[in-house]
């Protein structure tokens, strides 16, 4: 099955970059800087302390909680994902036969390469920048939702209980931090450096190293390194990553097969200005048929 | 033709238990309106981060755009073709249209956040977005049905301008105007009704691409590359259908005569159309293999198996009998089956087929929702109603004038 799904996509695709040249790819083209920053989350040693939450919190002025002891580790409803008051989650899955230690995943904004959120807003209101954040612009945003029907991870939140002008929700990379060159305040609280921050293409140096090294506590498999076009956000696991609920995604970007419908209907503009000459041609000649028939019955 | 008619503003009574209901149910909507107004979205509707679009966008948007559809398929046979003998449904399609995308404009700034900054995509482009695109050309093509809607209304009021009192200087500049108003559209006017098709074609598809990049979320009987054209064949062969369920009932509601003349004959469009839409969404099945998915009970191949059956399959055969098209009530149904079965697809692709990675339950919309988007149709039938007993849209069989003047009329028409 999905095979068939994928050639047909890919034949798409391919059709429409053959046909239109350059015009066929829009941001799903736009190569992302080599100098790009990310975070390495190494899900091995992650124990589940949820300090990164609170400092998130705090960094970010949402809610009330900020100290440890009222987050708490027991009674996390299962499935959480970041809200207008947590940027990041972490979530408890437990080992497969029971009896082993459960996994930890750190959840938030997967910051892609391509992002789907930023190929789909209206406004354009999201934007990659190029040291690697992908950033939500207030000014612009007209609060429709569409970057939440396009994000395949289920990343941002609306404030759906504000009545007047409710924000897009999710995490931004601290980049009031990192622009003044420090590091993210979840990496900086991480008591056990289950985070790493620094150069996307340094990390998965780094993660590759310590799967070669450790073969039996890693699964061969960064993820993050190539899924929907590559995440600036990496993770490192013992288990699957499909039991650790990460979507399965193929390694094209996202916006790939809209973007190619979009430019293909918009190529400068040459198909619907031919369709209306074409309209306004037949028009004239149905026109002037009527008058000829007119002419001669009478 | 034998019989003749012209568009005339209809005298029949405005109040009828009928619009008192309607009335009942707008009210009912307007006050959830209000709600979502001061209190926000999530205190109204089902919505969530899960589900970030429900009934509003679904059915309010992309249903509400298809079933306007009847504008620009009949705009292209009576204008673009030149059919004459069309030229009776124009006008209510024309209307329906224009009313139709003021409310679907009414249901998008309800839905979003930040209402009152629904004119950003008029300053902040991004090509790349589907969504951008459809906002962009439903805007114009709004503006362009208005236009569109301009010499009715001049036809309507040149010559008997007659304001009272101290406006009465307005009359001379105010008939000027009109009479301007109307020279210059009537040259210019096959400009914007050419627009007008190209628009839609246009938003038509690619409200069919909003959901391609939502990938996997989409359930696979749904989601194809084709999706643009899906939406746009569907449009296409819903457009009569829509013009005959309207005219139907707002013949029987009017108590006038039904043109079973001109339905009959756009009922026989509608089958090779309906058939080319079949083709490609049974095409695609078979291409892509989904067919698998049929033999599972999920809601999702229900729903599409009803889809399919009922909204496309059964009228399509309906549409081929004579007996059907020549017969009102039967045409109705069949008509008002398409009508369902574009509905029910605009419903399926936007929410059935949606299911959210990290899903802990489902979408059902609120009494809210609901309340709304019933009150919304229940305006647009109210304004509808009272429009066409303004300005002179529905077509009236010319009962009372003598033959002498018929004849005269039809001398001078040529
Ligand atoms: S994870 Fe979602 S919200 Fe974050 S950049 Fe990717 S598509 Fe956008
Ligand atoms: S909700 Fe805001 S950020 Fe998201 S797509 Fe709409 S305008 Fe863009
Ligand atoms: S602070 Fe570190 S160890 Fe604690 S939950 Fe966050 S990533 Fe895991």
């Amino acid at each position: 099955m999905e095979t068939r799904r994928d050639f047909l996509r890919t034949a798409v695709v391919a059709a429409a970059t053959a046909t239109l040249g350059e015009v066929a790819l829009g941001a799903a083209s736009k190569i992302p800087s080599p100098d790009r920053r990310g975070i390495l989350c190494d899900l091995t040693a992650c124990i589940g302390c949820r300090s990164c939450e609170a400092a998130c919190r705090k960094e970010h002025g949402l809610s009330s909680v900020s100290s440890l002891s009222e987050l708490g580790r027991s009674n996390v409803p299962e499935r959480r994902r970041p809200s207008p008051d947590a940027l990041t989650v972490v979530n408890e899955y437990k080992h497969p036969n029971g009896a082993g230690s459960p996994t930890f995943v750190k959840v938030q904004c997967m910051h892609c390469d391509y992002p789907a959120c930023e190929s789909a807003c209206i406004v354009g209101a999201i934007s990659k920048k190029e040291s690697g954040p992908v950033l939500w612009d207030t000014d612009k945003c007209i609060g429709c939702r569409y970057c939440m029907v396009a994000c395949p991870f289920q990343i941002p939140s609306f404030q759906y209980d504000t009545a007047l002008k409710p924000d897009i929700v999710k995490c931004d990379f601290c980049v009031h931090r990192t622009e003044k060159g420090g590091v993210p305040a979840c990496v900086e609280i991480c008591p056990v450096e289950a985070l790493t921050y620094g150069r996307r293409s340094a990390l998965i140096e780094i993660a590759r190293k310590r799967i070669e090294n450790y073969p039996d506590r890693y699964r061969d498999h960064v993820y993050g390194e190539f899924e929907a076009g590559g995440t600036s956000y990496l993770y490192l696991a013992k288990t699957d990553f499909k039991e650790l609920e990460f979507p399965s995604l193929k390694r094209e970007p996202m916006p790939g097969t809209s973007e190619s419908i979009q430019h293909g209907i918009f190529a400068y503009f040459v198909p619907p200005i031919s369709l209306y000459s074409l309209l306004g041609g037949l028009m004239w000649i149905n026109k002037n048929r009527q008058k000829a028939e007119e002419e001669t019955t009478e | 033709m034998s019989t003749l008619t012209t568009p005339e503003p209809l005298t029949k009574k405005y109040i009828t238990p009928g619009v008192i209901i309607l009335a009942i149910l707008a009210f009912n909507g307007i006050a959830f309106v209000l709600a979502r107004l001061f209190f926000g979205i999530g205190a109204v509707t089902n919505l969530s981060d899960q589900y970030p679009w429900g009934l509003w966008i679904g059915v309010d948007v992309a249903a509400g755009v298809a079933l306007a559809a009847g504008g620009f398929t009949s705009a292209a046979l009576g204008h673009v073709m030149h059919r004459e003998d069309y030229h009776a449904i124009v006008r209510p399609a024309l209307l329906t249209a224009m009313l139709g995308y003021t409310f679907v404009a009414l249901g998008v700034m309800i839905d979003i956040g930040r209402w009152y900054y629904i004119w950003h995509p008029l300053l902040m482009w991004n090509g790349n977005s589907a969504l951008f695109e459809v906002g962009i050309c439903v805007i114009i093509y709004m503006t362009v049905l208005y236009i569109e809607f301009l010499p009715i209304v001049t036809e309507r009021f040149m010559g008997r301008v007659q304001l009272k009192g101290i406006l009465s200087i307005l009359n001379r500049p105010l008939e000027s105007l009109l009479r301007t108003l109307d020279r210059t559209l009537s040259k210019t006017m096959f400009l914007f009704i050419i627009a007008g098709i190209v628009l839609s074609t246009l938003h038509q598809s690619s409200l069919g691409t909003l959901m391609i990049i939502a990938g996997p979320k989409i359930h696979p009987l749904w989601q194809t590359p084709v999706l643009p054209l899906l939406f746009l064949l569907s449009a296409v062969a819903v457009g009569f259908p829509m013009v005959i369920f309207e005219s139907l009932l707002a013949s029987r509601s009017f108590g006038l005569k039904p043109e079973m003349h001109i339905l009959s004959k756009l009922g026989t469009m509608v089958a090779p159309l309906l058939g080319i839409y079949l083709a490609f969404k049974l095409g695609d099945m078979v291409i892509r293999e989904t067919f698998v998915y049929l033999l599972e009970p999920t809601t999702e191949s229900v729903m599409f198996i009803l889809e399919v059956a009922l909204g496309v399959v059964l009228p399509l055969r309906m549409f081929l009998s004579r007996a059907v098209v020549r017969s009102p009530l039967w045409l109705f149904v069949a008509s008002m089956l398409v009508i369902l079965g574009v509905l029910l697809n605009r419903i399926n692709n936007f929410i059935v087929a949606y299911t959210p990675p990290y899903a802990t339950g489902g979408y059902f919309p609120s009494v809210g929702e609901i309340s709304v988007t019933v009150g919304f149709v229940a305006l647009l039938v109210l304004v509808y109603r009272f429009l066409v007993k303004v300005f002179p849209i529905i077509s009236v069989e010319q009962r009372h004038t003598s033959p002498v003047t018929k004849y005269s009329i039809r001398g001078t028409a040529k």
